[in-house]
This record gives C-alpha cells, structure tokens and sequence, in this order.
C-alpha cells in the first residue's frame, strides 16, 4: 500500500467506530470502548506508519505525500479534495495520535469501567456512586451512564481532528474543523442535566461560531481571489502570494491577503479561545476530563493554532524582516495579550482544572503571539509540546479529581468539591504516579530549564522575540512566564504537597492503571519532545542533538528560515521567571490553608482575577442582554406580533371579507338561485301534470282517444288545404 | 259492395267500442267495450285482405293473432276483476283509483 492510501485511511476508523458504536455496540460497554480504542490504535498506527516514511524523505518540504481527487463538480472544472502529509502535518499527526490514543485509554478508567452500575445514577449526570456488595456501607465509583455514548463522540471528535490534519485544501480542513465544533459542543455537554453543562455547551458552540463565521468568509474570499482552496497551489506558490499581498481589498486599506489572513485569524480566535473570543474554554471544563484534555491538547485549540501555522506563508504575504503585515501585527498583539491576560487570571483560580484552563488560553496567546513576531518553527514547536504537557496535565488533574472523589465518596460528605485545590493537599503519597506524572508536566509548562520540553519551546519564543527587536511581545511573554511558573507550582503545591487540608483529600486513592499508564506514557514525551528542538548555538549542550525539529519544519516554508543567534538575555531572563516563579510560588503556597494568602495581599485585585475581570459579566450585559431584548421586543414584540401578525391577520380579514362577498352577491343569488328556479319550475310543473293523474284508466283513454283524433283532424286539415 | 262499407261499419263499431270504454263504469261492460273496438280493426283488417291482397294469408293471420290476444286479454282482465272485487268489493272503474298518485 502507499503512504498516500495510507493518508487517506488515517481519519475513518473513529468514523466507523462512531457509527459501530452508536448502531450497534452501544448497549456493551466492553465492545464499544474496545472499537473505540481499537480504532484509535489503528489510527495511531497508520499515522506512525506515515510519519516514519516522511522521515525517511530528504527535503520532504519539496517532496510531500499528496493524492486528490476530484469532489464537487463546478460550472468550470471540479472541487478537488484531497490529503497532504507534509513537514507541519506530519509533526501535528505525530502529536495527535499520540495524545489521542492515550485520552481514549485513559476515558475506560475514568469512566469507571468494571465499576457496578450506580445506585441512583441518571443518563445525563456524572455518576454517584454505589453501594458496595462485599464491603456493607461502604461506597464505590459507579460506572457512567452513558458510557458507550462518550467513546462514540469522543471518536468523532478524533475524526474531525484527523480529517483537519490530513486535508490538503481549507475546505475540507473547515469540514474537519466543524465536526469538531459540534463534537465540543456534544461532550463539553455531556452531562446535560446539569445547567451549568448545558449552558457550557451552548456557550462553546455560539462562541466558537462567531469565529466560523468569518473562517468561513476568509475562506470564500480566498476562493473567490485565487479559484482555489488547495495548500499547495496557494500557499507554496510565490506567484499568488505575491499577488493577493498586491492586490487591494478595498476595506480598510488592506491587501487582499491582510483581508483573508484577519479573516481566517477571527477563526482561530474563536477556536484557540483567544481574548476577546476567550470565554467559552474555562466553561468547557464542564465535559468530563478526558474531554477537557481532547479540546484543549489533541484536537480543538491547536486546530486553530494549526491552522494560522498552515497559513503562515499566506499571512506573512509581503513580510519584510523588520516590517510586520498588519494581519502578523494583529495577531502579535491579540497573543501577547491573551498570553499575560489569562496567566493573571489563572493566578486566582481555586478549580483545578480551572487553572489549567486558562493556562491553556495563556500558551496559546504565546504561539500566535510567536507567529505574529514571524517565529514559525518556534510556534509550531511550542504547539507540540504544549500538546503532550498539556494533555498530560489535564489527565493528571482528571486523575486527581477521581482520587479525591474516592474520598467524598469514602466519607460521604458531598458539599465538598473535588475540584477544589484547596481541599486536597498531600496527595503526593496517596496518588504517586499521579504526583510524579503531574510534577512533570507542570515543570514542563512553567518552562523548567534544560530537562522539560515546555522549556525548549517557550525559550525558542523568547529568543525569536528579542532577537527580532520585539521588545514589547518580549516584555509581556516574559510576565507571562513568570506568572505560569507561579500559577503551576501554586496548583502542585495546593494539590499534592504539604498536608491533606480535608479528610476527602485523607481518603483520595491512587487510580487504575488503564488511567495511569497513559499519565506516563505522555509525561515521556512531556519531557522528552523538547530535546528534538535544542538551538545549536546553544552553550554546552548546544549541537549535542542536532535541531531536526527545526531543519524539518523549516522545510514547510517555501523560505527556509533562519534560526536565530543565541544571545545570552532572553535566556537568563527565560531562567529567571521559570526558576522565579516555582520558587515563589512554593513560598507562598506551602503552608496555605483553605484561603488563598494571595487574596490578603492582592486585595481588590484578587477579587478582580477570582472573577476574571468580569469578563463573562460584561459580554452578559452588552451582548447577550440586548441580544435578548432586541428579540424580545423587536423580533417578537414588534417584527412578529406587529409586522408578520399584522399582515396575515389583515391578509386573513381581506380573504374572510372576499370570501363573504362571494357568497352572498355571487353564490347565494346567482347559484342558489337559478338552482333553486330549476326545482321550483320542476316543482310547478309537476303540480300542473299531476291534475291529469286522476288513476282513472277511461280518462286516460279519453285523453289518448282526443290526442289520436286531434292528431288526426290536423291531419287531415293539412292534407285538405 | 265496395271496401268502404267495410270501413265505415268498422269505423261505427269503433267508435261505438270507444264511447263504451270511455262511458261506462262497470268494468266488465269496459272490457266488452275494447273487445267491440279489437273486432272493428279485425272487420277493416280482413276486409283490407280481401280486396287488396286476397293473394296472400298475411290479413287472417293477423285477424287470428288479434282473437289470440283478445282470448288472452279478456282471461287476465276478468281475473283482475274478481281480485279487485275480492278487496275492494266493486268494479266500478271510476272508483277503482289506485294509480292516482
């Protein structure tokens, strides 16, 4: 088989193990999670398979598996589609599949397989527990209602992640990219009978849709300039790019590829939850944990990171070294902002996964804000090991919760929320790998030098900032740093070490392996995906390893870009808030009680971040509000009851009255009428005849006899004349 | 004898046969009456034959057919009668006005 069948193999078996699940398998839980895994397995399997063979490609940057076929056929020639592996989507295939197979593992353990069915447990709510038959009172975790149900979505939300990756053109990576839309939307809320998961859904999915919106301008205007949506044909061809960054657009003084790129970008906004568009992805913490970690490692977010990398020849359009695209400035700017903007917030969160949330949008902000300085291979690298440490973390978490959830239900007392940092503490010897697997991936996002891959990348954003004169991004990124090594350390510390603040965190257990193996298997690559990306001018270890992650990326610019110049500052300045901000962060927070010492010396302001700048608030009242008053009283009150009512109630009232002037100017004396003088002259004439029927044979014989004669005289009188 | 002596005689039965039809209120004497009428049509038919076509049987054929019918008819007319009589206990033709609607 070649690689190029393999491709397009890659995205169908979760597809099929979607529909085997909902069609078939969905009453066996053991069948449906084992197609769902296999499918994955197969996946991951072909995607490996691909990845090795592009390895073995010399300048697979000019050398890409591409195969298309033609799709839609059009008034002149046909939609292609097609799929393409090239440097950038052989990377993100890399990671997805990686991070995919392990959350599907992971989701059999979380979802508490082998466990018995819950006591009163609903379809539509997390599962409460059960009583438990060997041990009399005691409580243990039930299994999920709706079991089968999550590996058939999450398996779609696989596909969609797949199809984005595997595409050759935008049209069907939008595709890909709405699949995933609606899968966010399905599983962030999976527990629908709760409001609040409910609400999350429709949140995620309004507000990554306004983004869509545009996505999808972008995209036909792409189309509509260059009458094609293929990568290669746009984005490797320095004709067209020339040609859309010269062209005027004709809004706001842009060229047409500043138009596409901003338009695309609002995308990815939407997508990667960038500020303004930021507010759905801490609510998506609603879905089940595996969930949280498919949205915010292996799929959703770094689709829209993904996406702006893919069309990074097209946004850089016209990019003098120096000399920003408006579109790069933007989106400088937009990153920068969210990178600072949600550290702060995450810095107040008591919800564990909360913090990772923003967190999350926090290391988003710091690849667009790396592209947008033009730092490509350094966004790109960042994508991946943000992936694998990110995963990893929210599987941790996840790991977390269900081991103190074990303790609610050991202790029974229910008001206390697992999620909440402040009752646990001390988890480090109840859940050891849990701890070990969590450290990693939290020294790997707050940037811990040299061993961690977050440290790699974050630093390669760093140096890119300050070597290009991006004094501003670098500044801000910087903070950024300092705060997510203080957030982090704050979050394990709370978590794992010092003492268990309640007898829930006292009673948390250690989970099943199918949970732990993969918190090991990722934190693996947590800390070994950065040593694929070390610079080579870097001091000591520098040119150990050669920098493959940047000579094989850079093959997916037509431009091979130049790696920067090692410089002495933004190291000691990315070692210090690292090393900073894990030291502070432990001195704060070691012998923190169930307050944050933070809110007595923050004041205000810690209010301020608890509720993240009211940001939900403010988009409540001048958004969703007039929103809702416009349809009240325009939509409904004046444009329904008055305009469309109005017409059809008069329309009604004018064919009533047609319908009255009919009937009686039409039906009643002209139909009625003649149909009535009919009877009534049949009626006459009837009364007339019947004085002759008198029943009495000789009149009839007379009557016959006159006739005869008559007929006879008249007979006769003609022949006489 | 030329024919129209025939026809006049039939002609005078026939009107004699009518106006007893007509006239009376017995039904019998009614029935009597229509077979005055049927033997006037058989003196003009056999007096026809006789002086046009005496070649051919076609007149007393019809003369015979004529005295068949009036047989048959007299038979059922006198049996209605004495069923009318049985219910109504008269034959009077003018009372006997069952057909009126």
């Amino acid at each position: 088989m070649t690689t190029e069948t393999l491709i397009w193999l890659i995205p169908l078996p979760p597809l099929l193990a979607f529909f085997l699940i909902l069609l078939f398998t969905r009453r066996n839980n053991a069948l449906s999670h084992t197609v769902g895994v296999a499918a994955a397995a197969i996946s991951w399997l072909l995607g490996m398979l691909v990845f090795i063979a592009a390895l073995g490609v010399d300048h697979f940057g000019e050398h890409v598996f591409a195969s298309a076929i033609n799709w839609l056929p059009l008034a002149d020639g046909f939609l292609s589609i097609g799929v393409m592996i090239d440097p950038l989507s052989a990377i993100v295939l890399f990671f997805v599949n990686w991070t995919v197979l392990m959350i599907f593992i992971y989701s059999i353990g979380y979802h508490n397989f082998g466990q018995p069915v819950g006591d009163h447990d609903h379809p539509g709510l997390p599962p409460h527990g059960a009583k438990d038959a060997k041990h009399p009172g005691h409580t243990v975790p039930s299994i999920e209602p709706m079991y089968a149900r999550f590996f058939a979505f999450i398996a779609l939300f696989a596909f969609g992640m797949y199809t984005l990756v595997v595409s050759d053109n935008l049209l069907t990576l939008f595709v890909g990219w709405e699949i995933m839309g609606l899968c966010s939307y399905l599983l962030i809320g999976f527990w629908y009978a709760k409001p609040s998961a409910r609400d999350a859904a429709m949140k995620a999915f309004m507000t990554t849709r306004i983004g869509d919106v545009f996505m999808l301008l972008g995209i036909v205007a792409l189309y509509a300039a260059t009458g094609t949506l293929n990568f290669r044909d746009i984005l490797y061809n320095a004709e067209v790019l020339d040609m859309l960054a010269h062209s005027p657009s004709f809004i706001g003084g842009l060229s047409l590829a500043g138009l596409i790129s901003i338009l695309l970008f609002i995308g990815t906004v939407g997508k990667s939850a960038q500020w303004p568009l930021h507010v759905w992805l801490p609510d998506a913490m609603e879905g089940p944990t595996p969930v949280s970690a498919m949205i915010h490692a292996a799929t959703m977010v770094s689709a829209g990171i993904y996406m702006v990398l893919r069309m990074f020849p097209l946004i850089s359009a016209g990019w003098h070294h120096g000399e920003l695209t408006t579109a790069m400035t933007i989106m400088a700017f937009i990153g920068a902002f969210t990178a600072l903007f949600a550290a702060t917030i995450a810095v107040a969160q008591r919800d564990i996964k909360r913090v990772l949330a923003y967190s999350t949008i926090s290391q988003l902000g710091y690849m667009i804000a790396a592209l947008g300085i033009g730092a490509y291979v350094a966004a790109a690298f960042h994508l991946v090991t943000h992936a694998f440490f990110k995963a990893l973390l929210f599987l941790g978490s996840g790991s977390v919760i269900h081991g103190v959830e074990h303790g609610v239900l050991h202790t029974g007392d229910h008001k206390v929320d697992p999620q909440d940092m402040f009752n646990m503490g001390g988890l480090k010897d109840k859940m050891p790998i849990t701890f070990w697997t969590f450290l990693i991936g939290g020294l790997a996002l707050s940037g811990f030098p040299l061993l961690t891959s977050g440290f790699w990348s974050k630093d390669e954003i760093l140096a890119d900032a300050f070597a290009h004169g991006h004094f501003a991004v670098f500044v801000v990124l910087a903070l950024a740093a300092l705060l997510t090594a203080f957030y982090t350390m704050r979050q394990i510390t709370l978590t794992f070490l010092g003492k268990p603040r309640t007898k829930e965190a006292e009673h948390a257990s250690e989970n099943v392996p199918s949970m732990t193996v993969p918190l090991v298997v990722l934190s693996v690559f947590a800390v070994a995906a950065g040593w694929v990306g070390i610079p080579e001018h870097f001091p000591l270890i520098g040119g150990l390893l050669p920098n493959w992650f940047h000579h094989f990326l850079g093959g997916a610019l037509l431009e091979h870009p130049s790696a920067v110049d090692f410089n002495w500052i933004p190291l000691i300045v990315s070692l210090v808030v690292a090393l900073g901000g894990l030291g502070l962060g432990y001195l704060v927070y070691r012998n923190a009680g169930q307050t944050d010492p933070l809110r007595k010396a923050l004041g205000p302001v810690y209010t301020l971040l608890e509720n993240k700048y009211y940001f939900d608030e403010l988009y409540q009242r001048i958004f969703v509000k007039p929103a809702q008053a416009f349809s009240e009283n325009f939509s409904y009150r004046f444009l329904d009851g008055v305009v469309i009512d109005g017409l059809l109630h008069r329309a009604a009232r004018g064919a009533m009255g047609l319908g009255l002037i009919f009937r009686n100017k039409f039906e009643g004396p002209v139909i009625d009428y003649a149909a009535d003088l009919l009877a009534r002259i049949t009626q006459a004439a009837g009364r007339l005849l019947r004085i002759i029927q008198t029943g009495q044979v000789q009149q009839y014989l007379l009557w016959v006899a006159l006739v005869v004669f008559g007929g006879f005289f008249y007979y006769l009188l003609n022949i006489l004349q | 004898m030329p024919l129209s002596w025939y026809l006049y005689l039939a002609a005078g039965l026939f009107a004699l046969g009518l106006f007893g039809a007509v006239a009376r209120k017995n039904a019998v004497a009614i029935l009597m009456s229509v077979e005055l009428m049927l033997n006037a049509v058989n003196i003009n038919i056999v007096a026809f034959w006789r002086y046009l076509a005496p070649a051919e049987i076609g007149g007393q054929i019809f003369a015979i057919m004529v005295f068949a019918v009036a047989a048959a008819e007299v038979a059922v007319g006198l049996a209605l009668f004495i069923s009318i009589y049985n219910s109504r206990k008269t034959i009077a033709a003018d009372e006997i006005n069952l057909m009126k609607w």
